[in-house]
Order: structure tokens, then C-alpha cells, then sequence
């Protein structure tokens, strides 16, 4: 059959491999697992994929749509191959391609893919293209427009038409999801006179229930379950490290939202502290926690552990720790539990964290009023 | 590992080239007269060093905003063409120290198959023609195996076994894996904290060294063949030379492992190595300290020789070939040394003009330098 069938694939000028032949390959790399699970048989699949024609490309992004991340990059270095010899013979489908980036059902990590294969083919439309996603489901493809924004900003002042500086900016920080372009446009705002409300923009949550200190001699407090694991009494007082621990009202000032212990609770050290508070969803609805702490630290929602980090001084910044979770309408309580260590140095005073509830894009959840 | 016996052209398959020792096994010494041969431009940062498989070049690089973007590239020894490059997308933590980047890892070669790692800690095996071979997440595995800091360990591939480590404050491990297909063939709970250092290969056991000490284990099982447990220094890596384990340890500590155990045979808490790790060349080893002092040793007994102030600081650490050390500087001056001077002697300087956080790797005669941006050829 295939020896029939071969010479008329190449008389039609058909791609070598139709799109549904590669269902199966694709299946293949969507396979793969933790710790290699698939590997093998995604090793083969792959050397299939990307000896495809051009033709195929959207199909093997679209592999990428509900992907987990290992397979993704499977699907990603497979269409680097393909996309490379479609830009050798000129035979990038890139109408294919625009397609698929409109169509903002495909996941954006294939989007994105698909976007920067149209810049490499295409830089005129892929500039034609950008002004379109300053509201994408995609962070990534957000930062172009932004940062054509941001531009025609710079250029206004140039011109010290400050109204469409202003402008320009104002929509750039609209669309912005990433700390670098929204900290420069906040900046450029303020510097124009104008008000920027950071933690509104970020959804940083400010008011907060703590309690504190707790020991954690050794580094054994955070497995230790303290009282506020097992309830969350606001009156209620308890035996801590060397006083008693009660909780208090702690609202941030801090506009990048950082929760000190260090302020209502004083600069200790090996000590635990806990926060608690209350985010209202309109809807159930799918969302993610993010934090950022220097310091040990878990997550609970609504009584569920999210996740448990025992690094202590090695950094912290905005969205260190995505943790993707399910907001259910009303009430939902966040408890975090903070680790303090033991560590003298300066770099080590810090007993914070910072913690916003968005969407998997970044833009912030308002809770309800 | 006999020096004076050495081979017509060889491979430089890892951190530190040949046995993880960092001096070239090559008959061949490159040029009295380095001069840059080419100069490629890569699209993203790295302090991971180039490899060389035959004639080709291998290097890494990370790219985007928060350094999301991985790259392998391929280039030909011969004249810097791109051969191919691969681009993925980090699975796992993309943090690090503004010095640092994810590109830190040197990837590792066993002459088939390229395996490179970074700080995300994904993993990707190719091979020499770019071929994706199998891929791991080990942070998407274990999801508190990372470092805000940053990670740099660089695997080392021994008789089918990729050793590839994730020393860190929390959720640390050692793991083997099988170069075929990337799947675990052993893992190791390791010491939780903060690692930067690479492993050695003593006698083809894999000497993973910690905070703790120096840990020999069986590449194919995992399993501990000796354990040195006075401590080790968790940036600079040591070396092996002959049958002795120079050990960034308390200074230097030179170690005569057996199976079982471990024999000091001196110690010189004065030979205290930076960033860089130490080399042997000969009959003496080579520290450069903090403040890029170059000291010279005796591997017999650490007695000092002459110390030699280099222009520094280094972040990367010097190879050697025939008889001459080299080393590049952060501020990219690539200094070339003879350290048979009376006191040791700077004998050929060449400015970069790039920031170079990385250490060199030599073959054919032939030295290649990275920075965030160009990869060079001196030859």
C-alpha cells in the first residue's frame, strides 16, 4: 500500500504526512509522565513528528492544548524542527499560523509558539498583529503591545505631548501582567503627576489576622501543628515562645503588599507566626494563589494544605510560587503559616510574605464587597 | 590519567573537560600565540561552559523576561556555523541571583548523546545531530527541588549512567539516570542545603561533595563505595588526580579514597579557593583565592611554591593544556599562564570585552569562552 501510495502524495503536492497521521506521535508525546514515564516511546514519536511538512505545524501546536508542561516541550522542540526547514524552503503556513493565535481556545503556551514562528516569517504582521493582544489570555504575548506602548508613551514625552504619554501608558499598565512593565509604568505615570494604585492592580491582599511567635527552635516549627492549623479562634490566646500568642489586625501599607511579622511581633528569630484571612469570590471559579517569602511558608485554602517551601533566605520576588487552586463562591479563608530561622545575619531579618489571588494570566480576582 | 602521555585530539565532554579534572588530555598544546579564530553570537545568558564532541560545539543559553526560554546550541568547531538549536521552555523555578542565570548548569556529553541541564532543573537529552532524545522536569518530579539562589550543579555521564544532582535547601536528591531513556535508575537523598559545586569522577565512582563532605557512589547503583565527612565547600568543586581526591575541604585536603574509606594525607587550610575550582598540572596544584591570586602547591604535601596576583575577580574557574593554565575573568580578560616562571607568569593577555562568569574548555588545540552573548574560538 505505501509504495501506491507514496509517488501520489508527491504528484498532488500533498504534505508527506497528513494531518491525521500524526495523531497518533502527538498522542505519544502527550503521554510522557513524571520521572520518564513515556519517554521511549516519545523519543520515536518525535523523530516521526518533525520529518511532517510545514503544512502540519498548527496541528502539532494544537497537540500542545491541554498538554502538561513536559509534553509541551516535547511538542515545542518538534516544532522547532519543522518550523526551521519551513523557513529554509520559504513554506511557512503562516496563515495557518494566525489562525491558530486567534483563536484564543488553543492553550497560550502554543500561542505563543505560534506567534513568535509568524515574527520569525513575518515581522511586518507580526507587528500588525501585536496591537491585538493587549488583553490576551497570555501573559507573554501581552508584553508586546505593552512594550509598544510604553514606546509611543516615551515618544509623546519626547514631543511633550504629556496627554498622550499619559494615555498611552494608562492603557500599557491596562494590559501589563508582568512586575518589569508594570513597575516602568507606574513610574512613568507618577513621574506625569498621575496615581497609581499598585496593590489593586496586583490584587495584593492587605488586611490580615496574625498570631505570633511560635517556636521554631531548630527548624522543627514547621512541622509542628500549632493551634492555628487546628482552628481559627480569633479571641483565643496560647503558649507561645517565651510570651503568650494572640492574634491582631495587621493591615500592609507596603504597595508591593508585604505582610511583616517583623512589625506587630518584633524582629524575632526561630519563631513561626500564621495569617489568616478572608477572600470573598464572586463565583466558583478556578484561580491561583501566588506568593512570594524568603522565609518558610505553607498555604492553606479552605482547610487544604496548597503547598510547603522549608528554604529559608535564598530570595523571594512578586509571584515566586504559583499555586493553581479552586475559589468557591463566598467565603474562602487563606491561612499562611510563616517560618522564621535562626540566621543573625542582616540579609536574614525578614519575616514576610507577599500573597495576591489572580488568574492564570496574572490579572487580579476583585473579591466581593 | 598520565599527561605526558597524551592523545592526538580529544573530546571535552563536561565541566572541567576530561575525568571533571580540568586539563587537557590532548598531545597538542594550543598556540604559544592565541588569537580568536571565530566568534558566534548567542541569543540569551550562560555561565554554563562550552563542550566539544568531535567537531562540534555545544552551548547553552536562557533567554525572556524571567529566563523562561532554554537553548541548546550546535556549532561547528571548525568555523562557528550554527549547525542547530533547540529552543524549550523551563518547567521548573526560573529564579536565581542577578548573577547567575538558568543557563548554569555545563551540559555533559558520553560522545552519542548531549544531555544538558539547567537551574529550572529540565533536563534534555539530544543527540549529536539534535535529535530530542528524552526530556525530564526534575522540579515537575520533585516539586521543592529548587534554589532561589539559583542552581549550577552539572551532571556527569559515567558507563550509561547520567549523575545529575539538585542539592538544595529543601527537597535535595542525587539521582542516576539511564542515558537511554532518562529514567531513574537510583535516587539519593542528599544533604538539605544550598549546593553549587559539580561532581568529580575518582577511578569511575561519582564523588558528589556537600557541605557534609565528599560522598563516592556508584554510578550505576548509587550505592556509597567511600564517604569523607570532615565537610566541603558547597561552590568551588574539587579534583581528582591519579588515585588522590584534592578536596575543597578546610582549604585543600588531599584524600587517598579506598573502598570504605577515606585516608588524609595532608591538609592546607592556607590554599583557599574562591569561586574557582583548583586543577593539577603535574606535580602541583593551582588555587586561585578570592581576591584572583593564583597559588601554587605542591600536590605532594601543599607547600606553597610563589602566588601570583591575576587581574580578577573569577566566577569561572582555569584549565590547563600542556603547559600553560588559563582563565578568564568576569571582566572577560582571558589570561594565559606559565606557571614554570620562576614566580609564575601572565604570558599572553586577550580582552574579551564581555562579561565571562564561565570556565573554558579546550580541544583540538583549540580554547572556547562564553559570556551572555558570544562564544569565542582561540586558537
Amino acid at each position: 500500500m505505501k509504495l501506491i501510495f507514496a509517488p501520489i502524495i508527491v504528484l498532488t503536492g500533498l504534505p508527506l504526512f497528513a494531518a491525521e497521521d500524526l495523531s497518533k506521535p502527538i498522542e505519544a508525546l502527550r503521554s510522557v509522565k513524571k520521572e520518564g514515564e513515556g519517554n521511549e516511546a516519545a523519543g520515536k514519536a518525535w523523530q516521526a513528528i518533525v520529518k511532517a511538512d510545514a503544512a502540519n505545524l498548527a496541528e502539532v501546536l494544537k497537540g500542545m492544548n491541554g498538554a502538561n508542561p513536559l509534553a509541551e516541550n516535547w511538542l515545542r522542540a518538534a516544532v522547532g524542527v519543522i518550523a526551521d526547514e519551513a523557513l529554509k524552503a520559504k513554506k511557512m503556513p503562516v496563515d495557518a499560523l494566525v489562525a491558530f493565535l486567534k483563536d484564543t481556545a488553543n492553550s497560550p503556551g502554543a500561542r505563543v509558539v505560534a506567534f513568535d514562528l509568524i515574527q520569525r516569517a513575518d515581522a511586518k504582521l507580526a507587528e500588525d498583529l501585536t496591537p491585538t493582544l493587549l488583553n490576551d489570555v497570555s501573559s507573554d504575548l501581552r508584553r508586546h503591545p505593552v512594550a509598544k506602548l510604553i514606546e509611543a508613551g516615551d515618544a509623546a514625552v519626547e514631543k511633550k505631548n504629556t496627554d498622550a504619554a499619559i494615555a498611552a501608558y494608562q492603557k500599557g499598565l491596562g494590559g501589563a501582567r508582568d512586575e518589569d512593565q508594570i513597575k516602568a509604568l507606574a513610574k512613568k505615570l507618577r513621574d506625569l503627576g498621575q496615581t497609581v494604585d499598585l496593590p489593586s492592580h496586583f490584587g495584593f491582599l492587605m488586611s490580615w489576622k496574625m498570631i505570633a511567635p511560635f517556636s521554631n527552635a531548630d527548624r522543627g516549627g514547621f512541622d509542628t501543628v500549632y493551634p492555628p492549623e487546628k482552628e481559627l479562634k480569633f479571641d483565643a490566646s496560647y503558649e507561645g515562645k517565651g510570651k503568650a500568642a494572640k492574634w491582631v489586625d495587621f493591615t500592609s501599607k507596603d504597595e508591593y503588599g508585604k505582610i511583616d511579622f517583623n512589625k506587630p511581633f518584633g524582629m524575632e528569630k526561630s519563631v513561626v507566626g500564621y495569617a489568616a484571612t478572608d477572600f470573598l469570590s464572586t463565583e466558583d471559579r478556578a484561580a491561583e494563589i501566588r506568593i512570594g517569602c524568603k522565609n518558610g511558608w505553607k498555604v492553606w485554602l479552605n482547610g487544604e494544605l496548597l503547598f510547603a517551601r522549608d528554604e529559608y533566605h535564598r530570595g523571594a520576588k512578586l509571584d515566586q510560587y504559583k499555586l493553581p487552586c479552586q475559589l468557591k463562591k463566598g467565603k474562602n479563608t487563606i491561612l499562611v503559616k510563616c517560618c522564621q530561622n535562626e540566621q543573625t545575619e542582616q540579609w536574614t531579618v525578614e519575616w514576610e510574605f507577599q500573597l495576591r489571588v489572580c488568574d492564570a494570566t496574572g490579572t487580579a480576582i476583585v473579591a466581593a464587597k | 590519567m598520565c599527561l605526558t602521555a597524551g592523545v592526538a585530539k580529544a573530546d571535552w565532554l563536561q565541566f572541567r573537560g576530561p575525568n571533571a579534572a580540568a586539563v587537557s588530555t590532548e598531545a597538542k598544546a594550543p598556540a604559544e600565540e592565541l588569537k580568536i579564530a571565530w566568534t558566534a553570537d548567542l541569543p540569551g545568558r550562560g555561565l554554563s561552559a562550552p563542550i566539544v564532541v568531535g567537531d562540534k560545539v555545544f552551548v547553552t543559553c536562557s533567554s525572556g523576561p524571567g529566563q523562561e526560554t532554554l537553548h541548546v546550541f550546535c556549532f561547528n568547531a571548525k568555523d562557528g556555523s550554527k549547525r542547530w538549536e533547540r529552543a524549550m521552555r523551563a518547567t521548573g523555578r526560573t529564579m536565581s541571583h542577578n548573577k547567575t542565570c538558568v543557563a548554569a548548569n555545563t551540559p555533559c556529553s558520553d560522545g552519542d548523546r548531549v544531555f544538558a541541564l539547567f537551574s529550572s532543573n529540565d533536563l534534555f537529552a539530544f543527540d549529536l545531530d539534535g535529535n530530542l532524545l528524552w526530556l525530564r522536569g526534575l522540579t515537575f518530579d520533585y516539586p521543592n527541588a529548587s534554589n532561589s539562589l539559583g542552581m549550577s550543579q552539572s551532571p556527569v555521564v559515567i558507563d550509561g549512567t547520567l549523575v545529575v544532582q539538585s542539592e538544595n535547601d529543601s527537597e535535595s536528591f542525587a539521582a542516576g539516570l539511564d542515558v537511554a531513556t532518562g529514567r531513574n535508575k537510583w535516587k539519593l537523598e542528599r544533604p538539605k542545603a544550598a549546593n553549587w559545586t559539580s561532581a568529580t569522577l575518582w577511578k569511575g565512582v561519582a564523588a558528589l561533595q556537600s557541605s557534609k563532605g565528599i560522598l563516592g557512589v556508584d554510578p550505576a547503583t548509587g550505592k556509597t563505595v567511600w564517604n569523607y565527612e570532615d565537610g566541603a565547600s558547597t561552590i568551588p568543586s574539587s579534583v581528582v588526580h591519579g588515585d588522590l581526591l584534592y578536596a575543597v575541604s578546610k582549604g585543600i585536603t588531599a584524600l587517598s579514597p579506598e573502598k570504605g574509606s577515606v585516608t588524609q594525607l595532608w591538609r592546607n587550610e592556607k590554599l583557599n579557593p574562591g569561586t574557582a575550582s583548583p586543577l593539577v598540572l603535574g606535580d602541583h596544584l593551582y588555587v586561585v583565592n578570592g581576591a584572583g591570586v593564583l597559588i601554587k602547591a605542591s600536590a605532594k604535601n601543599g607547600d606553597e611554591s610563589w602566588k601570583l596576583r591575576l587581574k580578577g575577580p573569577f566566577s569561572g574557574s582555569p584549565v590547563a593544556a600542556g603547559k600553560r593554565i588559563y582563565i578568564v575573568s568576569e571582566r572577560g580578560s582571558f589570561q594565559s599562564i606559565d606557571p614554570d616562571a620562576p614566580e609564575g607568569k601572565v604570558v599572553q593577555e586577550i580582552e574579551l570585552k564581555e562579561t565571562v562568569l564561565t570556565t573554558p574548555a579546550i580541544s583540538d588545540g583549540a580554547i572556547y569562552v562564553r559570556s551572555d552573548a558570544k562564544l569565542w574560538k582561540l586558537q
